[in-house]
């Protein structure tokens, strides 16, 4: 799509929407949020960039095949879930640890990185019907 | 080790062989065969070593708990019926090994050969050592399954295809009937295993469901054992390298069937019915056979229609009833796989040393082969019941059984003789034609067989000889065992080779004679049958082709029916039975919710639900599609507030996500599909789609109403907003149940977004020109184009 508003407006409205996207994936445990929805916004935010300035432009932008990192989080979020078997507990028990960083209590849970899975799991698959349908849109 | 352990050593053993089979073979060539008969001998020895306590009428039994829940179990038994089997199978099988070595020299997939053949060890001997139904089923479908794929190893050729897979549906479908029977047979006498079922005849022959029974376990010994009119897969079946058809063809697996029935002769035997049917398709099959053998030119051929007469001639036996019978049976299955294993090597020796199986384009290949012609004579004078030869005192057994007076005997013994002396001609045919005469140019130079090919035929032909002047030894150990396990009671043969003058031996001899005459005129007879067989003109074999077909073209029209490629047809199908499920049960039952209370609600609200309706009137006054789905967000987006304004953040931040997203998507959909722009869809098309879409809003609208009329459960919320915060440690409790509390499911979600993604991006890829059209698999299109 040629417009130049498009064009223009696209690049800091996708970055705010991506850093978006993570804040609300993170904040998602005890506020309204999660992969999920992270993952959608993501989403919604590389079509706006694929819209303006075209697939080929977003393709090289997240570097990987939008299934690959679908299938990278699908990997991670299954990991998450057996890590529960090294601590001899049922497959998909949380697990937490809480490290000080800086000064700072930093909660970490194989949860927190369930829910990453999920977020790429989303952004790939979506991103993949996304793209290859505006790809052949085009010609 | 103890025993039990080294005998489940001893059934696993062929599966380990034939892993270990092509790396073998990569690294030995066909010498590897010396190694791998190993397999088969240790096999023999261990087995070999219950003889004498089996001799004393003892049995081996041992196993393994497997489903104890249901009591099956991994076991065996040993008796003499499975032990003289099992001999047959390993030693047998470590000959063939052995000749295979030779046979397939050079072939690039012999290892894959050997790994193939020694499968098919490992489920015949698991077959005939079971002892839990259950196992007998696993193993006999396993014979057929590596049948086929030793059928089809020559899967470049069409006819080796056809064979394969003929043989695959006739055996393996008998082994469902088999599945069956067993299971019929486990509810009358609530027993899973042979050991426990044999005392239970009377039981099982008592009850009502004793012919259920006793037809469906035939239905699996008769396609197994090739019984006329399910012997067509058999002689297709010679499509296999000549290894395979000696040893599953007919020294084991088309035994198999005859197995069965000798397994459960004392448990279903001895009735009217089983006396009746056995006898009569076993001598049908027997004439028919030998008939057929006797039309053929091919040498595999020729014995395979024998092997088909000769397993009719068990099955008769088995069932005949008579005194002496079941000893017939015994002393003939024996002697059987004897001989008729060494013919078919031989056989394999003269195909691959000249280049043809044709009997009519050889000749005189004594001077170029003494010592296969040697062989070949001595299997062909055991097959044809000369002395002194194992044949012999089987086909004595045979005449005993059958010479009492009285109307039954004398029919089946003319129709024996017949059989008889039918075989004994082809036998003459495949072991003395190509041998004498003038030699005839073939198309390879004949020379003398290699050790490795003619080894095995050789040992068999001698062992047909040696039990013969050892009879005593083989009786006991042997044939007095196994008949004993096959009647149930004590038996014991003594037949020798001693002369003794009587009935027996005439019809002999008239057999003999009758023979003689069938050899010497064998082209004429040939001819006639020939020309009988044109005349009618049909077989089973065609009707197996046509019976396939027509499945084919059943399945054809049900598809073309079910899945007409119409997306319209589809959405037409799907909603009308949504619409039917909702609405047709609360009228059915009575369960139509009651008219709700309508609740007052603010003024925002019924704003927000009026810009829904708005958002629905929008698409249906919509000229263009992309309008319409542009419109459809916004009824979306209005349920998205209702859900922010109830307390559903969660829910309703996804909605507006989802939204966003599939109005996007829809309209990629449509550019990419290339829709036009509006909807062309005539009034006629319009106004019932209009009435589904009514229905189903309906049908969901009742369902809602019924659903919010209960009180509402809050055992979960309160589980949930109780545990939240102390056992997950999160404030979110969406997002709880999401990631921790229900995360197995949400990973079982995940994985089904991934293949979505895969699904769409693979459908979006396909070009049209790969696309093939459902007219393209229209089976009769494809005949008219050939």
């Amino acid at each position: 799509m040629k417009s130049l508003i498009l064009r223009t407006a696209a690049p800091p409205i996708v970055g705010v929407m991506l850093l978006f996207s993570v804040f609300v994936l993170l904040r998602g445990h005890n506020e309204p949020g999660g992969g999920f929805i992270g993952g959608l916004i993501a989403v919604a935010a590389l079509s706006i960039y694929g819209i303006a300035f075209g697939v080929e432009t977003v393709r090289r932008a997240i570097v990987f095949h939008p299934l690959a990192i679908s299938g990278a989080g699908l990997l991670l979020a299954t990991l998450s879930g057996l890590v529960s078997m090294v601590f001899h507990v049922p497959f998909m028990s949380g697990l937490w640890a809480y490290p000080v960083i800086l000064g700072q209590e930093v909660p970490l849970s194989s949860v927190m990185t369930f829910d990453i899975g999920v977020y790429l799991v989303v952004v790939g698959a979506v991103t993949s019907i996304a793209l290859s349908l505006e790809e052949r849109g085009e010609d | 080790m103890n025993v039990a352990d080294l005998t489940f050593l001893a059934l696993c053993l062929p599966f380990l062989g034939a892993l270990a089979a092509p790396l073998l073979t990569r690294a030995l060539g066909h010498n590897a065969a010396w190694v791998l008969a190993l397999i088969p001998v240790a096999i023999f020895a261990h087995f070999a070593g219950f003889s004498a306590d089996i001799a004393r009428g003892g049995t081996v039994t041992g196993g393994y708990a497997w489903v104890p829940s249901f009591n099956v179990s991994f076991s065996w038994l040993v008796d003499g019926l499975s032990l003289t089997f099992i001999l047959l199978i390993s030693g047998i099988g470590a000959l063939i090994v052995l000749y295979s070595g030779g046979y397939l020299k050079g072939h690039p997939h012999q290892g894959r050969f050997f790994s193939f053949l020694l499968m098919f060890m490992g489920s015949m001997l698991g077959l005939v050592a079971s002892d839990s139904f259950l196992m007998l089923f696993v193993f006999w479908e396993l014979t057929s399954i590596t049948s086929f794929l030793l059928i089809g190893f020559d899967h470049q050729r069409e006819a080796a295809r056809r064979a394969a897979f003929q043989a695959l549906v006739v055996t393996g479908g008998g082994g469902l009937f088999l599945l069956a029977g067993l299971i019929v047979l486990w509810n009358i006498a609530g027993v899973t295993q042979f050991s426990g079922l044999m005392s239970l005849g009377p039981v099982v022959k008592a009850s009502p469901l004793y012919l259920a029974a006793l037809i469906l376990v035939l239905g699996g010994a008769f396609t197994k054992s090739a019984q006329f009119p399910f012997h067509f897969w058999l002689p297709n079946a010679m499509e296999a390298p000549t290894p395979v058809s000696a040893y599953l063809h007919s020294a084991t697996m088309v035994k198999a069937g005859v197995y069965l029935l000798m397994r459960l002769n004392p448990v279903l035997g001895g009735t009217a019915e089983w006396q009746i049917i056995l006898p009569v398709f076993g001598a049908a099959t027997l004439l028919i056979g030998a008939l057929l053998a006797v039309r053929q030119t091919d040498l595999k051929l020729m014995l395979a229609y024998t092997t088909m007469s000769s397993l009719g001639l068990l099955v008769m036996l088995t069932g005949f009833g008579a005194p002496y019978a079941i000893e017939a049976a015994v002393l003939y299955l024996v002697a059987h796989s004897l001989f008729k294993g060494a013919l078919f090597m031989v056989a394999g020796i003269i195909d691959h040393e000249t280049g043809t199986r044709d009997v009519t384009r050889l000749g005189g290949l004594r001077s170029a082969m003494p010592l296969t012609f040697a062989i070949a004579l001595a299997a062909a004078v055991s097959m044809g019941g000369l002395p002194p030869f194992f044949g012999f005192l089987a086909k004595e057994e045979v005449y005993a059984a059958l010479s009492a007076f009285g109307p039954r005997s004398i029919t089946f013994a003319a129709l024996v003789i017949i059989g008889n002396a039918l075989m004994f001609a082809v036998a003459f045919a495949v072991a003395l034609m190509p041998f004498v005469g003038k030699p005839v140019a073939t198309p390879k130079h004949a020379h003398e067989a290699p050790l490795l090919l003619w080894l095995g035929p050789g040992l068999l032909a001698l062992a047909g000889l040696a039990a013969a002047f050892l009879s005593g030894t083989v009786h006991a150990l042997i044939s007095s065992p196994m008949a004993s396990a096959i009647a149930g009671e004590a038996r014991t043969v003594t037949l020798s080779l001693e002369p003794h003058i009587g009935v027996p031996l005439a019809l002999s001899a008239l057999t003999v004679a009758a023979g003689i005459g069938f050899y010497l005129g064998l082209a004429r007879l040939r001819a006639g049958i020939a020309a009988a067989l044109a005349a009618i003109g049909w077989g089973p074999d065609r009707g197996f082709d046509q019976a396939i077909r027509g499945l084919v073209r059943l399945s054809f029209v049900v598809t073309r029916r079910l899945q007409n490629g119409r997306l319209d047809t589809y959405m037409t199908v799907t909603f009308v039975m949504v619409a039917i499920v909702l609405i047709v049960p609360p009228f059915l039952f009575g369960e139509l919710a009651r008219p709700p209370i309508f609740p007052s609600i603010p003024l925002h609200e019924f704003a927000i639900m009026a810009i829904a309706v708005i958002g629905l009137v929008a698409v249906l006054l919509a000229k263009d599609r992309l309008t319409a789905i542009v419109s459809l967000g916004i009824q979306g987006f209005s349920v998205a507030v209702i859900f922010l304004l109830y307390g559903a953040p969660d829910l309703a931040f996804t909605q507006f996500m989802i939204e966003t997203l599939a109005v996007v998507i829809l309209a990629l959909v449509m550019t990419r599909l290339r829709l036009s722009p509006s909807d062309h869809r005539p009034l006629r098309q319009t106004l019932p789609d209009a009435a589904i879409a009514l229905a189903c809003g309906l049908g969901a609208t009742l369902l809602l109403l019924k659903v919010t009329e209960g009180p509402f459960n809050t055992a979960l919320t309160d589980f949930f907003n109780q545990y939240s915060k102390t056992i997950a440690h999160g404030g979110n409790v969406v997002n709880v149940i999401i990631v921790d509390f229900r995360g197995t499911d949400t990973l079982g979600e995940i994985a089904v977004v991934m293949i979505a993604g895969l699904a769409v991006l693979s459908l979006v890829r396909l070009r049209a020109g790969s696309m093939r059209r459902i007219a393209d698999n229209d089976p009769e299109a494809e005949e008219a184009g050939r």
